[in-house]
């Protein structure tokens, strides 16, 4: 064995990893660097193709799927997070990723997506939020901020929208993190550990689609101002941002947590980002530091956990069901609730 | 000692009275005489109905012989009636001079009140035309139990047993089958098991002493083709099929469902019978026991999402996209009183145009039904050989009368069945202009159009599938307007094939085809009533012949030519006349409509007045 990947044996590079399908996503489009993250992180880890299963639903981001040289499904609007349920639970031997986007995760897929985090299904979900409606051409989204004019809403969303790290959080997810389509190293790094995870990974993209919301994450993405707005997520470490780390997070006389300024509270002060708290409720405070991508924003791994895996459970009582029973036997079964004979 | 040569009889009861378990525990002593038998049990709509009134009664009717039945019988020899609103419900239905066996002691002032009765039926002439055996059971029960140890509230409970064991004494039903269930049921609470043991038995000793009846009633056996026997619902035989199928096919069960009435029972009974491999998934609604199947389908499993009326709505884009991917699932659809809500626990048919034509697109499903409770476990594997042969989704339809009714059921040898193949292909089937290999998910055996299947996790078949339109052969996307064309009808002409796979329908008319005066034809559940039907009309001489459908989609290749060679064709069914409008639509006959909506099936009384009204008028 080398340490570089191999699939069905042979060597692979990002390239292996591209399905022969022409890349049709807008130019400039945000899903562009989220593709070429996923081909070179499975590459490097060394997946395997044949193994590897991609889920969609419907969207401009659920076209990834056909990008993909792996086994994949493009399925229905929402319904991902269900098909590759059924999938993990049937074939556990299986490295499934759902590719979805936030109207297709949030809105008509909603029920799925949580009850996929709250079951800890074997599966990585990865969800390209860019806060807008890309296929249908531009209706607001449910993480769409107040007041987005959009093509549905000409004077402006009224409705509250979700965060979607909080929203993964409050549905028991065992694995959650954020990261941003301007990154691809980041990006490579968060999804490498959603696939190592067990259970269900929850990887939320901030992904610009430039055609019909254009800039929705600069402040956070942009080189120029992200000291100011990306807040990293680094565990085991004092959580600290800014051109020179004059800023952090600290908890306050109040009990909450808040943005300070590290030469008003010093150093000591600063909260150390510790993924692996099973009390999901430090996490979610970091999740609510900002209200919307227009302020602070941290980024990175919130929640990493271990909690026994759906699909592993199925399995493991069918077959202690096996053993105590004995492999079933069908004319057995046929007789099992009593029988006479005629002669 | 009487013989008689079949009875009807009906168990009724406040929902809280036992009546579905002594008339379980009747059936399967009956069943061991043995008489043919069926059964017909009927719920409450709501759960947890006010005790004590008549939306509240719950009850079992079971039809026992000494011949061939069909039908749970269309009007019961003998009311059992455990309180005034049983008596309400049911009276009309009992025959004229039938039996009433009426729990005494439930007939007070509030009871009666609650049932609607401003006095006292029981005293009064209202039930002079019956033979009325007014029996303390409540206070017989509780006499029993005195000494148990038991707390008069909860021997009062065992009241059911009473009633069953006066009941198995005036049938000659053997008592020791019941005893030994008791005693092995209860067998972790002693005083339960005391007090039911106590309560049956003095249930049956009361009918040999108490001198009231004029004498006890034998129905000889049946006779039964030589095999080996059990009496099963249709619910557990469709469990069952699927276990069978999975093991025909060798392809793991999967079951993705969320409950709903009548149909959680086949959940239940799956999820009981891990040892076969099977795993089953209550999601999070009925799309995602859908989706959930679709996803094991792609693995390779043999998927099945089981659901009523209000689930298949919710399942149709689902089952749209397993049509469009073309891979195997079965869709097990037990049907009840519609629309929205109707009535969840009584019966109807009336989702046939929904599961053939229900869905956006031109998107066809293949359609098989059960036409009994034993034929429901060779319905269900017969619908997993097409979806699993023809790679598509196929529904499977039951009704609420058949999931919950039972009929004896001779065993067949399941080592005889036919193998299902999955065929599923392990290396590539395509090759490039450069010579490489690859695999083309939608290239197709010439005969049955099925494609060639391959499964994550085979390397160098990699593959993506989806619902957008694509190319015939490669699978990718492809908005070209012909191969869009050639596609709808390669989807349609591969369902189509399956006319090819299925036997031909089978024409029942002892004068050769065209003989009789008029044709009937049945699918599902009607099958039992229509035949009792028509045989009790050719027993006055009249000329009818039936024809029974167990395929909706595609229909038999010959049932054009059967219909052609009669005149007059009548199609009875359990809703209003939904497979008669497709009969006409494919053939241009001139098919009639015998409907009824009423979350009952039909009486053999009905279908017979339905055939004498045509030939009469003639
Ligand atoms: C049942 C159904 N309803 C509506 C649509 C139309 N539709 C397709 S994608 C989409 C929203 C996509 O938004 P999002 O999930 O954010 O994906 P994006 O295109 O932004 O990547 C909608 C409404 C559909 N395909 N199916
Ligand atoms: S519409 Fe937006 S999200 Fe969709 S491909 Fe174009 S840029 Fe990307
Ligand atoms: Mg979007």
């Amino acid at each position: 064995m080398t340490d570089v990947a191999t699939t069905n044996g042979k060597v692979t590079s990002r390239k292996d990893w591209a399905s022969d399908q022409e890349v049709r996503w807008c130019p400039g489009c945000g899903d562009f660097t989220i593709l070429a993250a996923m081909q070179t992180m499975l590459a490097d880890i060394g997946a395997r193709r044949e193994s590897t299963v991609f889920v969609s639903g419907i969207g401009c981001s659920s076209r990834f799927p056909y990008y993909m040289n792996t086994y994949g499904i493009h399925s229905i609007h929402g319904r991902a997070p269900a098909l590759a349920s059924g999938l993990a639970i049937a074939r556990p031997d299986l490295d499934i990723w759902v590719i979805t986007g936030d109207g297709d995760a949030l809105s008509i897929g909603g029920n799925h997506f949580i009850h996929a985090m709250r079951r800890n299904i074997n599966i990585n979900i990865v969800l390209f939020n860019n806060q807008i409606y890309g296929l249908t051409k531009g209706q607001y989204s449910p993480t769409s901020e107040v007041g987005s004019v959009t093509k549905s809403t000409p004077y402006g969303s009224i409705d509250t929208p979700f965060n979607p790290i909080s929203l993964a959080l409050g549905a028991e997810a065992t694995y959650v993190a954020r990261t941003h389509d301007m990154d691809r190293n980041h990006m490579m790094e968060v999804l490498k550990r959603a696939h190592e995870h067990k259970g269900t990974s929850f990887v939320e993209i901030y992904q610009n689609c430039n055609v019909y919301n254009d800039g929705a994450f600069s402040d956070i993405t942009g080189k120029d101002r992200r000291a100011d707005y990306l807040i990293p997520l680094v565990h085991g470490q004092a959580i600290r941002y800014g051109q020179n780390g004059e800023y952090g997070v600290a908890r306050g006389d109040d009990g909450h947590l808040h943005l300070v300024r590290v030469d008003e509270v010093g150093e000591d002060a600063l909260l150390i980002h510790d993924e692996s708290l099973d009390n999901p409720s430090q996490a979610f405070e970091l999740s609510r530091l900002a209200r919307g991508p227009h302020e602070p924003t941290p980024i990175g791994i919130f929640r990493s956990v271990e909690r026994p895996e759906y699909g592993y459970e199925v399995a493991r009582q069918v077959a202690e069901v096996e053993s105590k029973k004995g492999i079933g036997d069908i004319a057995a079964l046929l007789q099992s609730s009593g029988t006479w004979t005629v002669n | 000692m009487k013989e008689l040569d079949q009875v009807v009889i009906r168990f009724a009861g406040d929902s809280g009275d036992g009546m579905q378990l002594a008339g379980n525990r009747f059936t399967v002593v009956t069943s061991l005489i043995p008489n043919d038998l069926a059964t017909l049990p009927d719920f409450p709509a709501e759960i947890r109905a006010p005790a004590g009134t008549v939306a509240g009664v719950s009850s079992f009717q079971i039809h026992f012989s000494d011949h061939d039945i069909l039908t749970p019988g269309d009007k019961p020899d003998v009311l059992v009636a455990m309180n005034p609103a049983a008596l309400k419900v049911h009276l009309s239905s009992l025959v004229p001079g039938g039996v009433i066996l009426a729990n005494v002691d439930a007939f007070d002032e509030r009871s009666l009140s609650k049932a609607g009765y401003s006095s006292n039926p029981l005293d009064g002439d209202e039930l002079n035309s019956y033979r009325v055996y007014r029996i303390p059971m409540t206070k017989l029960t509780l006499e029993a139990c005195k000494d148990a140890g038991v707390k008069p509230r909860d021997a009062e409970r065992s009241k059911n047993f009473f009633a069953l064991g006066l009941v198995s004494w005036m049938y000659t039903r053997p008592i020791e089958p019941t005893i030994d269930w008791i005693k092995k049921r209860f067998a972790s609470n002693e005083l339960v098991r005391e007090a039911n043991l106590r309560s049956f038995k003095a249930g049956y000793n009361f009918g040999e002493t108490a001198e009231l009846f004029e004498s006890q009633y034998e129905v000889a056996p049946a006779t039964f083709r030589g095999g080996i026997y059990t009496s099963v619902t249709g619910n557990t035989a469709l469990a069952w099929g699927l276990i069978a199928a999975s093991r025909l096919a060798k392809m793991p069960l999967f079951l993705g469902s969320y409950p709903i009435t009548p149909a959680s029972d086949i959940l239940h009974e799956l999820a009981k019978l891990k040892e076969f491999g099977v795993k089953t998934f209550q999601a999070e609604d009925e799309i995602a026991g859908a989706g959930s199947a679709l996803g094991a389908a792609f693995g390779g499993s043999l998927a099945v999402t089981t659901t009523s009326g209000p689930g298949i709505d919710l399942k149709a884009e689902t089952i749209g996209l397993a049509a469009h991917l073309e891979l195997p699932m079965v869709i097990v659809d037990i049907q009840r009183v519609g629309p929205s809500t109707g009535i969840p626990t009584k019966t109807e048919q009336s989702d046939l145009s929904a599961v053939v034509y229900g869905r956006h697109g031109e998107s066809p499903v293949p359609v098989v039904a059960a036409r009994s409770p034993s034929h429901a476990f060779e319905a269900a594997i017969e619908a997993c050989r097409i979806a699993v042969k023809y790679r598509t989704p196929v529904y499977l339809l039951s009704d609420g009368y058949i999931a919950n009714s039972s009929e004896p059921w001779m065993l067949p040898d399941v080592s005889k069945i036919e193998p299902i193949d999955p065929n599923f292909l392990e290396a590539p089937n395509h090759v490039d202009d450069e010579g490489k290999s690859s695999y083309w998910p939608y290239v197709r055996d010439p005969e049955t159009f099925a494609r060639q299947w391959a499964l994550p996790g085979t390397p160098g078949m990699e593959h993506r599938v989806g619902g957008l339109e694509h190319q015939d052969g490669s699978g990718s996307v492809s908005y070209d307007p012909l191969n869009h064309e050639r596609m709808v009808q390669l989807r349609q002409a591969k369902v189509g094939a399956i006319a090819k796979d299925i036997p031909p329908v089978e024409l029942n008319d002892p004068d050769g085809p065209g003989g009789a005066d008029v044709l009937l034809v049945s699918w599902g559940s009607t099958y039992s009533a229509v035949m009792a039907g028509v045989k009790r009309v050719r027993t006055r001489g009249m000329k009818a012949a039936m024809a029974h459908l167990m395929y909706l989609n595609p229909f038999p290749a010959n049932l054009g030519e059967v219909l052609s060679h009669y005149r007059k064709i009548l199609v009875p069914e359990i809703n209003s006349g939904q497979l008669c409008t497709m009969l006409r639509a494919a053939y241009l006959v001139d098919a009639q409509s015998i409907s009824k909506v009423q979350g009952l099936p039909f009486k053999t009384a009905e279908i017979e007045a339905a055939i004498m009204d045509v030939i009469d008028n003639d």
